[in-house]
């Protein structure tokens, strides 16, 4: 009975602080900062209890929540990162803000996802994931008086619903193939070709979420956001829930034999890609999104390859140091008013404490040696490896480019404060010049569980969290990777470092062409969001010309008829009742002509008569 | 006690009509209006109580009444009835409450909505073909009245007339399918029951065919489906708002409900042979509904097209539920009991916004969307309400359309996969075009259309408030734990998809 606080309490607070909305401005952020610490109190506790529990939903389906080994680190990785989010955001807004909004937001967001990663139906992941959904188009869009972070927030939330189509088609699937009860562990029991579909359904909405090719574009639209949802979004939740997604599902992957290589090539290429397109940015929070999808997709390789414990390293690895910086950026953004790169020269020397934290985020980020997501990636790629050789390459060079990107940012923000440096200050919005004090404890925290997390890669933890997770046989990375992929990470990190003040070697169309992403937004609008208003109106028209068109021509030739039925109803019938009539009348005219009055006329008629009568009777006898 | 719910609105409506017109204030007419719909959300309520979901159909009541003609009175409620009955109640008392601001004849107003409720009631518990047909076109006379009376102008009474004249012709063609049922029948018989019994048209190919198509047409113009929906934009365009919450949350549902209580049952043969044209018509629906409703630049207008996306689905399920190859007991099941749950979410949710409709057009005396923006600054808790009620519309779950979606999709899938993987893709439509209508009216920067005084714009008033949030409130509530529903839909729909299979 566990479950039920540990999802109620955030849900429940969330709910009541967005309807309390500005009037709970003051205890909003007393009572968020409560309600996550008593969530993540609760998650421990779930952890260890692995409590179990499940109500009827629908016919033949439950709404089932359970904590196993998988979920007890999801929880406790995403009430961690949701505590030390909701922490620094007590600093960030003032009473200006619609604090009650906002934190019940968060908390209402966070609930959700402790339900995605503790349900164990398909009907109630689907809720959850979709209610997540909606929550953060809410979040991105929390600035709402400027159009383009509303416009933002609907790219990311019908970018991710599009891939959510999937989990329906993948439910209606799962029931069509034979598995009633809709529960995750009995997905790859569906019957073939249904399988297929499961597999694909959910594949289709787990990249969506977590941002990977070809959905990355919405997590550069979702930076309009402020950044304690940037920090808590796109480090343990939301893009998380994808590989959570992937890594919950792999027997699933398993079974449908295709759907492995396809998840892992997906994962490793977004990895790769998307680290080509962090080093092209010069805005922060732009480079630390597309390092996001890069990072997520060593996950994403990880379930692709069946390497469950090297991808929950890595995801809790990455979401406490993923989070820690994403906090930095904030804390300068909201200091300096910008999040440029050039402009940030010397922030890291003018506020010290944020600065040394972002350094150990940023170090850890590049994959350096003892650091927490050194150790992790090797364990991904120990699993890509077993499955393929050619995994294992485009891994690596993935890995050489995240320390690139990585150094690239810490190198800026390390510079000499330039003279001139206000000049570069409030692009974005006007900046306080000062850090608040509630920031420093939520960014050590996760920094320093940043960069520890790594101990969870060293061969008994490894062996623990496998056993947790149960894949004991997942193949653990060799002494010659380890130094490998060090050895890498230090020397793409030495060139960055040195290269860093000049332009890359690579032609300008190329560079632009990484900086916007690749273009998978403009592709997309080619695609999709272009073509269907289009058909839209272009229906609407035919609506109105044609549809009503016809109704409106059958009123029409109702009237006609009722027209023509007038004319043949005046010119003809009434017409021939007319002539009948006066066709009487002159009959009567001729009758009453004999009717004289005149006693001799009528001794004339009576004499003919008899005369008539006298010829009749002659002539029949 | 069934005809006590249902003629109650009725007696109080001839009460205040015999009453001279100075006894009462229209105040008072309201108040009356109130007191009236809560007795009889609170009589639904009780019979609620007591009703066993397992028993079939309840407090039954059969009285003669054209013998020689094989029609009589007869009325019962079972799992699918109960639910719309209840809603209509509550529908109702939500009008009756956000009407109380009404001004204009306020004793006629308030005499109308009373009468459509008891034929609102009566055609939900009808369990004879000429007694449903008769509150089908009582249905039809009332909302003309409403339209034409209180709605917006000149056009208004263009809307009303196309509106009468075209679900007319709907209630001609039902008729004409009764008759055809009523003469297979032996003996002849309008009694819902005793037809469904008979199966009068089992093995008649085309005879029974061409009743389900007089039936099915007649049905399909009230929903509305594609093609015969375009009566729906003008009429809930110029209607009070009042108004378009009873015909979208009320009225459409009684086509939707004749499929499941008359043309599924009395028809089993015919809907099984054409189940597949039913789906297509569904899709067609739920697709080309949630487009053109994204081409619009009037709100009402685009939520009256979101009505026949939302009721394709409805159609879809029926038609999958009639589907037998590939699918099992369950996957039917669950599609009807998906149909019937989307009846009363459609009613909650898109009853709700139209009275926020109502509520815009009260403020900017304008439907249309790009009049406003940053609305959201000058009312708050308006914005806030149609922001709910739009995602609630869009299916998110917690609210009661993901309920009725997600059971229509996962029981459609298994026998018409193409058809409902084409009408998935109406939850995303959908999603777009309220976050275009969100963004473009409450977000953004504030700026008003010059109809609006200086002296700025009201929000939400309580009784605005109260009628729309109670509406979203059942809705979400249906969404978190929908069981309490559920369990009295599932029984009524397995008896169904147990009728159609024979």
């Amino acid at each position: 009975m566990l479950l039920w606080p540990l999802i109620s309490v955030p849900l429940g607070t969330g709910a009541a602080l967005c309807l309390a909305g500005r009037s709970a401005n003051r205890p909003a952020p007393l009572l968020a900062v409560a309600a996550a610490l008593a969530t993540l109190g609760l998650a421990v506790t779930a952890a260890v209890a692995r409590p179990e529990a499940s109500a009827p939903l629908f016919t033949g389906m439950r709404a089932g929540l359970a904590v196993d080994g998988l979920s007890a680190v999801m929880v406790i990785t995403v009430a961690a990162v949701t505590l030390g989010v909701v922490l620094f955001s007590t600093g960030e807004f003032g009473q200006g803000e619609n604090r009650g909004r906002f934190f019940g937001l968060m908390l209402l967001f966070a609930g959700a996802m402790f339900v995605t990663v503790t349900a164990t139906t398909l009907p109630l992941l689907l809720m959850a994931w979709e209610a997540m959904g909606a929550t953060s188009w809410a979040l991105i869009g929390y600035w709402w008086q400027q159009p383009e972070r509303v416009r933002a927030a609907d790219v990311a939330f019908l970018t991710t619903r599009t891939a959510d189509l999937g989990l329906y088609l993948a439910a209606g699937a799962a029931l069509a193939g034979g598995i009633g009860s809709l529960r995750l562990d009995a997905l790859p029991h569906a019957a073939p070709p249904w399988l297929n579909v499961v597999t694909a359904g959910a594949v289709a909405a787990a990249l969506g979420k977590s941002a990977q090719l070809p959905f990355s574009f919405w997590l550069s639209r979702a930076m309009l956001g402020p950044s304690p949802v940037s920090a808590l979004l796109h480090s343990a939740t939301m893009v998380a829930a994808g590989a959570y997604l992937l890594l919950r599902l792999h027997p699933l992957l398993a079974a449908a034999t295709w759907a492995g290589p396809l998840v892992a090539w997906t994962g490793a290429l977004t990895a790769l890609a998307l680290g080509i397109v962090a080093i092209a940015q010069s805005d922060l929070k732009q480079l630390l999104a597309a390092s996001t999808s890069a990072q997520i997709g060593f996950m994403v390789l990880a379930a692709g390859s069946g390497g469950v414990a090297g991808g929950l390293t890595q995801l809790v690895a990455h979401a406490a140091t993923k989070s820690a910086l994403f906090l930095a950026a904030g804390a300068w953004l909201t200091a300096l008013g910008t999040k440029q790169l050039p402009a940030l020269r010397g922030a890291a020397r003018r506020y010290r404490m944020v600065g040394a934290a972002f350094a150990v985020g940023t170090l850890t980020l590049a994959g350096l040696p003892p650091l927490s997501l050194w150790a992790a990636k090797d364990e991904v790629l120990a699993a890509a490896r077993a499955e393929n050789s050619g995994l294992y390459a485009v891994g690596l060079a993935a890995a050489a480019v995240s320390a690139v990107y990585s150094v690239k940012a810490l190198w800026y923000v390390t510079r000499p404060l330039p003279t001139d440096a206000e000049a570069g200050y409030d692009t974005e919005g006007h900046g306080t010049r000062r850090v608040p004090r509630p920031v420093s404890f939520p960014l050590w925290a996760l920094t320093g569980l940043a960069a520890v997390l790594g101990v969870l890669a060293l061969p008994g933890p490894a062996s623990w969290v496998r056993h947790l997770v149960g894949t004991p046989a997942e193949p653990s990375p060799t002494a010659w990777e380890l130094g490998l992929s060090a050895g890498v990470a230090l020397a793409a990190a030495t060139w960055a470092w040195r290269y860093s003040s000049r332009p890359a070697p690579v032609p300008g169309a190329v560079a632009r062409w990484a900086k916007g992403w690749l273009g998978l937004e403009r592709g997309a609008r080619l695609l999709v969001a272009g073509p269907v208003p289009a058909l839209a109106r272009a229906l609407a028209v035919f609506d109105d010309r044609v549809v009503d068109g016809a109704v409106r021509q059958s009123a029409r030739a109702g009237l006609a008829a009722a027209r023509f039925a007038r004319r043949l109803d005046d010119g003809g019938i009434d017409a021939a009742v007319g002539a009948v009539a006066s066709g009487a009348r002159g009959l009567g005219r001729w009758a009453r002509r004999p009717q004289t009055g005149l006693v001799h006329q009528y001794y004339a008629q009576a004499a003919v008569g008899f005369c008539a009568l006298i010829l009749i009777v002659l002539l029949v006898r | 006690m069934l005809s006590v719910v249902v003629f109650l609105p009725l007696a109080v409506c001839t009460a205040l009509l015999l009453l001279p017109s100075r006894a009462l204030s229209d105040r008072a007419c309201g108040r009356v209006w109130i007191a009236t719909a809560t007795a009889d959300l609170a009589l639904v309520i009780a019979l609620w109580a007591s009703f066993d979901s397992r028993g079939g159909l309840q407090y039954q009541q059969r009285v003669r009444w054209i013998p020689s003609a094989g029609v009589g009175y007869h009325v019962g409620v079972d799992g699918l009835s109960l639910p719309l009955v209840a809603l209509s109640c509550l529908l109702f008392l939500a009008v009756a409450v956000f009407s109380l601001r009404e001004r204009r004849r306020v004793r006629s107003y308030v005499c109308l909505f009373l009468f459509l409720q008891t034929v609102s009631l009566g055609l939900f518990v009808a369990l004879d073909l000429i007694l449903f047909f008769v509150f089908f076109d009582l249905s039809i006379v009332g909302m003309f009245f409403v339209i034409a009376g209180w709605g917006h102008g000149e056009r208004a009474r263009a809307a009303a007339l196309k509106f009468f004249l075209y679900t007319f012709i709907g209630s001609l063609a039902l008729l004409l399918g009764f008759i055809g049922l009523y003469l297979a029948a032996d003996p002849h018989t309008f009694d819902i029951v005793d037809l469904t019994r008979a199966d009068p048209l089992a093995g008649r190919g085309l005879y029974a065919g061409l009743v389900l198509l007089a039936i099915g047409v007649g049905l399909a113009v009230k929903t509305p489906t594609v093609p015969f929906h375009t009566w729906l934009p003008p009429a809930h365009t110029d209607a009070p708002a009042a108004g378009s919450a009873i015909l979208a949350g009320v009225l459409l549902k009684m086509g939707t409900y004749g499929f499941v209580r008359i043309a599924m049952p009395l028809l089993p043969g015919s809907w099984r042979r054409y189940a597949l044209a039913i789906v297509v018509v569904g899709a067609v629906s739920v697709v080309y509904g949630a487009l053109v409703a994204l081409a619009q630049t009037d709100f009402k207008r685009m939520i009256a097209y979101t009505s026949v996306n939302h009721m394709g689905y409805i159609i879809l399920a029926v038609g999958a539920a009639g589907t037998l190859a590939g699918s099992d007991a369950q996957t039917r099941s669950l599609a009807v009991t998906g149909a019937v749950t989307q009846m009363v979410s459609h009613g909650l949710i898109t009853g709700a916004l139209f009275l926020l409709t109502g509520v815009l057009y009260d403020r900017g005396r304008t439907y249309a969307i790009d009049a406003y923006s940053g609305l959201a600054a000058h009312t708050p808790r308006f914005a806030a309400v149609t922001a709910v009620a739009a995602f609630a519309s869009l299916g998110i779950p917690g609210f009661s359309g993901f309920i009725a979606e997600f059971q229509i999709f996962t029981g459609s899938l298994a026998s018409q996969t193409v058809a409902t993987a084409i009408a998935v893709t109406g939850i995303l439509i959908t999603a777009a075009l309220f976050l275009r209508a969100l963004r473009g009216m409450f977000l953004g920067v504030p700026r008003l259309p010059r109809t609006i005084a200086t002296r700025g714009i009201a929000d939400l008033k309580g009784s605005e408030a109260m009628s729309t949030v109670a509406l979203l409130a059942v809705a979400l509530v249906i969404g978190v734990a929908p069981r309490w529903l559920l369990d009295v839909i599932e029984p009524a729909g397995h008896t169904v998809i147990g009728l159609v299979a024979r």
